[in-house]
């Protein structure tokens, strides 16, 4: 890698017996946008957090814009912007006031008047911060993160909890950030967020990196089959689905039975004619094209949800 | 610097917007203050002067309930984690809810003096120096008490505890409600323990005797050490994250701030300056010599003159 902005070297933290994060490692380009994506307590949210200064670490090496966030804390905080999981402003804190406040902290800053405007939040300037709604606060907290023109940025889970249409919202925002080219690195646990956003992912279980690519490449080692996932009404061996036609892999995950296919439409052909000789039925059938869900139950043999 | 001066103001401002600073700071203080005047003092002049230093007290101990019960919010709401992603320091966050406390708290303090002369015709507020100097340490050093709560508990309901089991000790064994020479010789010894005692007495002294600062020298120098021990403390202790817990060692070290007002009472224990000041002060108020208006002072003027179990030598 030609310029990494930001680099991650074995890293490990341990909260007394717990392992949280164990032998990380990943660098980030300038200009990109870098996802760790992994189900709740993967050790996403401990790593970022190391990266911004806020926790210090147990084993390995960290550098962000070439500063050490445990000795140079103090510095390398006007060079990033963070928009952090469970974090709150104070109730009576006007929108305008926060971005104000928090503009004054920094070295260099950003007009507080055109963040208000880019974030769509002219009209909420002098709304107190509990009169916002679940996308505005989310809003105002990307906007905030941009208020020093940070060189590298940091969103944990900026979607959660929030309902689709916001979390669209919120999607346009980091794309056009995207095409802006700033430098992002973000946490997320949800597959779409990751494949939309990112231009690199690092899949995060159990605190280590199991996967780690452009999402078109991760996808490409599952080999680009078809997921089909279907619930019968009686039990199936695992090894009878998996000599079906088409099948690269069969396996069983809570209840229902997932398959990956080269050909479908001759696996679905075959395993209706399987299942009739059997006397068994279908319950239900979902069939869809490869996504980094699948890399992860290849890599994990389990689902990666909420 | 100019971080500190931006998140003071902000304070402040928040404080103007919240209904509870409005009741503690503003509807509290004033009602102990008319409390003491009329029921306790009868509008009597003198006497509510010997009153106004143990209301004045109340007012600027008060600071510790409102800065420990924020900061605790903040805590757990996640607002200090947001700062802690900016670069500020835990020295600007905690410099700057002390000096936002002392900006709020003394106009409150500055409009009970100005009562007690206009409306109660209190004779003499006494050295204006003393008067500024016990009233600025008080409000630091207990708004540092505040922090140090803050520090210590890792909820509001055990802020809450903690700032009841200080409070309670701290306004009724110092003289702030009933004084110092109407309680129990025991409960007096134990007095001299406390930094609400020595806040109490200075301010009674200067209102009522006009001490001079240098006289007081025990009382603010004290109080002065101990507002610099607890800011320190609570600057070590101080946490951004609601989930880190404070470590047990750490726990001792607060009992580091006992340390200055365990070695001043017992000196003053020995002593028996304070305890003979307050004597006298109480008996002045409740001689007949002394009180211009005695026939109506006389016995109202709180428990005084009879029925009174400790040790006056009224008779």
């Amino acid at each position: 890698m030609p310029n990494p902005i930001l680099q991650v070297e074995n890293l490990v933290k341990t909260y007394g017996d717990v392992e949280a994060v164990r032998g990380v490692t990943f660098a980030v380009e300038e200009g990109e946008v870098f996802g760790l994506l992994g189900p709740n307590g993967a050790g996403k949210t401990t790593t970022v957090e190391i990266l911004e200064g806020l926790r210090t670490l147990d084993g390995g090496r960290v550098s962000v814009c070439g500063f050490d966030p445990q000795r140079d804390a103090e510095a390398l905080k006007h060079e990033i912007g963070a928009a952090l999981q469970s974090t709150s402003l104070p109730d009576k804190l006007r929108v305008m006031e926060a971005l104000r406040l928090f503009a004054s902290f920094y070295k260099r800053r950003r007009d507080p008047e055109e963040l208000l405007k880019r974030f769509g939040l002219e009209e909420k300037r002098n709304t107190f911060y509990n009169q916002l709604s679940g996308g505005q606060k989310q809003r105002l907290a990307l906007a905030m993160a941009l208020v020093n023109e940070p060189k590298v940025l940091f969103f944990d889970e900026p979607t959660a909890g929030l309902d689709p249409q916001v979390r669209r919202e919120i999607y346009d925002i980091i794309e056009e950030l995207r095409r802006d080219r700033k430098t992002i690195v973000m946490t997320t646990h949800y597959i779409e967020e990751a494949e939309r956003l990112c231009d690199r992912v690092a899949i995060v279980d159990h605190g280590k990196v199991i996967a780690l690519g452009t999402p078109r490449e991760l996808k490409a080692r599952s080999g680009g089959a078809t997921r089909i996932e279907v619930r019968l009404s009686k039990p199936e061996s695992n090894g009878a689905l998996q000599k079906l036609e088409g099948v690269t892999d069969a396996r069983e995950l809570d209840g229902s039975y997932v398959m990956h296919s080269n050909r479908p439409p001759q696996t679905i052909v075959s395993l209706v004619k399987h299942l009739e000789l059997q006397g068994n039925e279908l319950v239900s059938l979902e069939i869809a094209s490869p996504s980094l869900e699948d890399v992860f139950i290849e890599l994990t043999g389990r689902r990666l949800r909420d | 610097m100019k971080n500190f001066a931006a998140l003071t103001r902000m304070r402040v401002l928040l404080a103007f917007r919240n209904k509870m600073f409005f009741f503690f700071v503003i509807v509290m203080p004033f009602a102990f203050f008319f409390l003491y005047a009329t029921v306790f003092a009868k509008s009597v002049p003198a006497i509510v002067g010997f009153y106004l230093g143990p209301v004045l007290a109340l007012n600027v101990m008060g600071s510790f309930w409102g800065l420990s019960a924020t900061l605790v919010m903040f805590r757990e709401q996640g607002i200090l984690r947001r700062f802690h992603v900016a670069p500020i320091t835990s020295s600007d966050l905690l410099a700057s809810s002390i000096v936002a406390n002392y900006v709020l708290t003394l106009p409150t303090v500055f409009l009970e003096l100005l009562l007690a002369r206009i409306i109660f015709h209190v004779p003499s507020l006494g050295n204006p120096f003393s008067l500024f100097l016990l009233i600025s340490v008080g409000i630091v050093s207990f708004g540092s008490l505040g922090l140090v709560v803050a520090s210590v508990t890792n909820t509001m309901q055990e802020t809450q505890v903690l700032n009841q089991l200080l409070w309670l000790p701290l306004i009724f064994l110092s003289g702030a409600t009933f004084p110092l020479a109407y309680l129990p010789r025991p409960v007096q010894r134990f007095g001299l323990f406390l930094p609400a005692t020595y806040l109490v007495n200075g301010l009674q002294q200067t209102i009522v005797n006009s001490a001079t600062p240098w006289s007081r020298y025990a009382e603010i120098l004290s109080l002065a050490c101990w507002a610099g021990l607890t800011f320190f403390l609570s600057a070590q202790l101080f946490r951004w994250e609601p989930e880190s817990r404070i470590p047990r060692r750490a726990k001792l070290l607060v009992a580091a701030t006992a340390i200055p007002f365990l070695l001043l009472g017992v000196v003053e224990n020995r002593s028996n300056r304070i305890l003979l000041e307050a004597k006298s002060a109480f008996i002045a108020l409740t001689s007949p010599m002394s009180a211009p208006r005695s026939d109506t002072v006389g016995a109202p003027g709180k428990p005084a003159t009879d029925a009174n179990p400790s040790d006056n030598e009224q008779k």
